[in-house]
């Protein structure tokens, strides 16, 4: 009972924390939580089967399942808190309070002592079980067996996308990157790569343009939509940097360190292969 | 007072009468064997031309007319077999076929198609075959020039037809078969110049008012079935006197409706006259000698209903007696030529109504005058047709006037029918209005009074369409070139005229009177207040009178080409069929209209208007619920959570309680 | 041991799981309050299953788990799908049909 009454708060808030967390990755990670919880509490309820099998298929392949479709629909989505249906959020809180009211107001009108599994589980949690699915529930596992295989298969389907343009290959993707180019002026290189410096050494700097300004290109969308941008060097931090290297101040010492902050931009400079497919992402 | 005794009067006394004969018909046999092919014949006739086609346009007349011809011959022979019969076995059933049967054993209504040849039926056949044979060969000349000659001989050969299986049936439904048989081919006949708006509206007029007869006839027949089990003449004529007298009164004043409207008496007899619309061998044919007589069929073959319930003979002799003074009024006004005699028609009618209302007394002579009157009155309409045939199919007699020069053989052959209607001694009218004028003065003086101004009006309006026609100065215009008809039109008029100059030899000995007893019963004689031979110059005078005023009043005179308009309110009456139609449009189209229209508004506004408003009422409220679909996946999961709180709360409550 | 506890454990996880449905757009948390509805109940059939003394309930459980994770499966394929065509992981924007 000890790790039920330790146990349970956390459950309680971790599931509270998913109502209220704003990102879904939050939620995500607070699930695990209740669920690695709820094993312990399956562990103390006489069922080692089902607390392997909690960690390994709902934590380990589930969860995971839904972090990868995090990632794939991408962390830009942002989860909107405002309210659009009328009532929804008033009428979801009061109706679930009387909800579990009335559930947990029902389940104390009894009080039941358990009769315990230590007969059940004599020859073993794992065996029992195993007898019980392959005599009384075989046909329930077969189904399920089928089940599993078509929910397989559906999502294939559903993931399948039927391709309806012919694959383009190198040749056709260069002519048509010169067309775009001559129809819309669209710049025919690949995108200017992020301001790189030897100390942030990390693709959240946007490089700066010869007159100094941020190149918006040059950061990646899914950066933007975070609002990590790290903020551009100032002339006075190169300068600084400039005199710890000991290169001398020169006259042209503020233009050249910019020159050297854009070297990335130039389609001639040597960035092109690791950087340029983001272009046509 | 006045009421009480004439109402008294009214009532015909039949107390003490004889039984009405019941008919048990014995089995044709012999030459009677054949008698279905009376019917057969013209039967096969309408088939063939009215499905041939325009194939059979060549020689489609002659082939009508031959079957007519083959029907008649077959008659006549039935005739002679039945006289060489004995009096108590002339009455001969054919059983055709079992047309329908219905019920469960013990109570089985079964409807046969059989034919009853008596007395009465072979007279009839005579009548129609003999004079529809006329009226054929006198077709042949008169729609010599209408294209649609052949499908007109089809139509009058279903007529003949259907008037067969009226007349020869040997019970209601029968007879019902036949009655609306004819009252098809009238309404086809009637508008057969269909192009005349006119024409079309007469036949729809016929046919509607004589709906309302059928009524009559069908609610008749179907208290017969409920009252008898059964819808034979024999059956019924057994059973009559063990029935109670309300019911009988009940199926006559039934029957009696259905003979007003196919007979044309008042108050069904605004159709008549609109009738004379069809081609004049109609009029002689359907609407002069026989299916406007079969209402005075229908009286006196149920004779065995009309001598049990007294109160309906009452009513026949009623309307008989209001009928025959209303087409004689009416026909005294008109000028249309056919329209006079159409009046006449009807008048002569109400004499056979009235005699058939009379009782035992009267049915031989309510049918000796239906005979002769079928004679003279189709040899007057063939004439009058004849009259038309020479003028370009003028009917005004307003532009006639001295034909007789022109169209001698018409002049000849009408001017004896003539003499028959008014009743000239020696001729068949002369015996047959005779013998009805008595016997209405034997049963009640009031009845037998107006029968006898009847005669001499119809002596008035008759000279009258004499001298218009064939006396006096010459009114038609310049183009009018009068000839005379025919030979194949003229022969039947020849025939016809003979036939109304000696159609009073049928009652010489009474023979006609014991003819028809194994049908009516014996008359017992009945005592006059004065000797025969008074009233027959009382009746002589009176039409004498009548052709008289006619002289004074329309041959010293000119006639005038356009009818004169400042005429006495009585004239003015005669002229718009005594308001018959007014008061036919005035008391049931109207009211009808208006009713239907009221029906119409109420089936639009409270009945359509229910039931828009149900839907309207749906519609609104589902546009109302339809909201709760708003497509939110978490509004439907929160309905869902609502609907599972009910149901813990549910059993919660039941657990605790 | 009593029970009571557990089950009102689970009641309450379950309300909670309820209540993310109804209230989160994101179909990715809205279908995590799903699983933690479903967890729920896993907790109280093993708990009755200790009640009644037998493994049945724990069949149950394991059935339940097997079921979820086909369900996950195919209920994440759906949102990929809907996300590539509409652009949008909310429940609220797939509301087209309606009246």
């Amino acid at each position: 009972m000890i790790a039920f009454w330790v146990l349970a708060p956390i459950m309680v808030l971790a599931a509270l924390g998913i109502l209220f967390a704003r990102k879904a990755v939050h939620a995500a990670l607070l699930l695990a939580v209740v669920m690695i919880s709820l094993s312990i509490l399956y562990l103390v309820q006489d069922a080692p089967f089902l607390f392997v099998v909690q960690i390994i298929v709902y934590t380990g392949a589930i969860l995971m399942l839904f972090l990868f479709v995090l990632m794939l629909v991408g962390v830009d989505a942002a989860d909107s808190v405002v309210e659009t249906i009328p009532g929804q959020r008033v009428m979801a809180v009061l109706l679930g309070l009387a909800f579990g009211g009335v559930l947990t107001l029902g389940v104390a009108q009894v009080s039941v002592q358990a009769a315990g599994l230590a007969e059940a589980n004599a020859g073993g949690n794992i065996e029992g079980l195993a007898g019980l699915l392959f005599s009384s529930y075989v046909f329930a596992f077969q189904a399920t067996a089928a089940l599993l295989i078509t929910a397989a298969l559906g999502a294939m389907v559903l993931a399948h996308r039927e391709r309806l343009t012919p694959k383009l290959g190198q040749a056709e993707l260069a002519a048509q990157r010169m067309r775009d180019y001559a129809e819309h002026g669209k710049h025919p290189g690949p995108l200017p790569a992020p301001g790189v410096y030897a100390r942030h050494n990390s693709v959240d700097t946007p490089a700066l343009l010869p007159d100094g300004s941020i190149s918006e290109l040059s950061i990646s969308r899914v950066l933007a939509a975070r609002g990590v941008i790290g903020s551009a060097s100032d002339a006075a931090d190169i300068d600084r940097v400039t005199r710890q290297i000991g290169r001398g101040a020169d006259a042209d010492d503020d233009v050249h360190a910019s020159h050297e902050g854009e070297g990335a931009d130039g389609p001639a400079e040597g960035h092109d292969g690791t950087d340029g497919g983001r272009s046509w992402t | 007072m006045t009421v009480t005794m004439l109402t008294n009067a009214l009532l015909v006394s039949t107390a003490g009468a004889t039984e009405p004969p019941v008919v048990e018909p014995a089995a044709a046999d012999g030459a009677l064997s054949l008698l279905w092919l009376v019917i057969a014949l013209p039967a096969l006739g309408a088939a063939v031309l009215l499905l041939a086609g325009r194939r059979s346009d060549s020689w489609g007349h002659l082939l009508g007319t031959a079957t007519v011809a083959g029907s008649f011959l077959v008659s006549l022979v039935s005739f002679i077999a039945l006289l060489g019969r004995d009096e108590g076995d002339r009455s001969v059933g054919q059983h055709l076929w079992t047309w329908f049967e219905v019920g469960l054993d013990g109570r089985v209504f079964s409807a046969d198609l059989a034919l009853l040849y008596d007395p009465l039926s072979a007279l009839f056949l005579l009548l129609i075959t003999g004079v529809g044979a006329l009226i054929h060969v006198y077709s042949i000349g008169y729609m010599a020039l209408d294209p649609r000659r052949r499908r007109f001989f089809g139509y009058l050969n279903l007529f003949i037809a259907a008037m067969l299986v009226l007349v020869l049936s040997d019970g209601y439904l029968g007879l019902f078969l036949g009655w609306e048989g004819v009252g098809l081919a009238s309404y086809l006949l009637i508008g057969f110049f269909q192009h005349k708006p006119s024409a079309a509206a007469a036949a729809k007029k016929a046919f509607v008012v004589n709906r309302v007869g059928d009524v009559g006839m069908v609610l008749a027949l179907a208290l017969i079935i409920a009252t008898f089990g059964t819808v034979s003449f024999a059956g019924i004529s057994a059973a009559s006197s063990q029935v109670g007298e309300g019911t009988l009164t009940a199926i006559g004043f039934l029957l009696l409706l259905a003979a007003c409207g196919k007979s044309a008496q008042v108050p069904l007899q605004s159709w008549l006259l609109d009738a004379m619309e069809g081609p004049t061998p109609v009029s002689a044919l359907i609407h002069a000698a026989t299916m406007v007589t079969a209402g005075v069929y229908l009286v006196v073959r149920s004779n065995f209903i009309f001598e049990n319930a007294e109160i309906a003979q009452t009513g026949v002799v009623v309307v008989g007696t209001v009928t025959l003074l209303w087409g004689a009024v009416i026909g005294c006004a008109k000028d249309d030529i056919k329209k006079v005699l159409a009046g006449s028609t009807m008048s002569q009618i109400g004499y056979m109504m009235l005699a058939a209302g009379l009782g035992v007394a009267g049915y031989a002579y309510a049918i000796f005058h239906l005979l002769t009157h079928g004679f003279f009155k189709a040899n007057m309409f063939l004439g009058a047709g004849s009259v038309m045939h020479g003028m370009n199919d003028e009917v005004d007699m307003r532009r006639y006037g001295a034909l007789r020069a022109a169209m001698p053989i018409t002049f000849a052959t009408f001017a004896l029918g003539y003499l028959a209607i008014i009743g000239f001694p020696g001729f068949s009218g002369f015996w047959s209005k005779d013998r009805i004028i008595e016997t209405a003065l034997a049963e009640n003086w009031v009845v037998g009074v107006a029968a006898l101004i009847g005669a001499g009006v119809t002596a008035f309006y008759m000279t009258r369409l004499m001298l218009m026609t064939f006396f006096g100065e010459k009114r038609w215009a310049d183009e009018v070139h009068p000839h005379e008809s025919p030979k194949v039109m003229t022969t039947p008029l020849i025939v016809l005229a003979a036939l109304s100059v000696v159609g009073g030899v049928l009652i010489l000995g009474n023979w006609l009177k014991d003819w028809l007893t194994p049908v009516v019963g014996k008359a017992e004689p009945h005592d006059l207040p004065v000797p025969v031979i008074v009233i027959t110059i009382a009746i002589t005078l009176v039409v004498a009178v009548g052709v008289a005023l006619a002289w004074f009043l329309v041959g010293r005179r000119e006639v005038p080409r356009t009818a004169p308009t400042d005429v006495s309110f009585v004239t003015r009456a005669a002229r718009a069929d005594l308001y018959g139609d007014a008061v036919n449009e005035g008391l049931f189209m109207r009211p009808g209209q208006r009713l239907t229209r009221g029906l119409g508004t109420f089936d639009h506004s409270v009945v359509d208007g229910t039931v828009r408003g149900t839907a309207g009422t749906f519609m609104a409220s589902s546009s109302l619920f339809r909201r709760m679909q708003n497509g939110y996946v978490r509004s439907y999961a929160l309905s869902l959570l609502a609907g599972a709180l009910l149901v813990m709360v549910a059993l919660l409550v039941v657990t605790i309680a | 041991m009593d029970v009571t506890p557990f089950i009102a454990l689970s009641a309450i996880l379950f309300t909670i799981g309820c209540v993310g449905v109804l209230t989160r757009r994101n179909a990715i948390v809205v279908f995590m309050s799903v699983e933690l509805q479903l967890n729920a109940t896993n907790l109280a059939l093993v708990t009755f299953a200790r009640m009644h003394g037998n493994l049945d309930g724990q069949v149950a459980a394991f059935f339940v788990m097997v079921v979820a994770a086909a369900e996950v499966v195919v209920g994440l394929a759906i949102i990929m799908t809907i996300f590539r065509t509409r652009r949008s992981a909310s429940v609220d924007d797939a509301s087209l049909l309606k009246y």
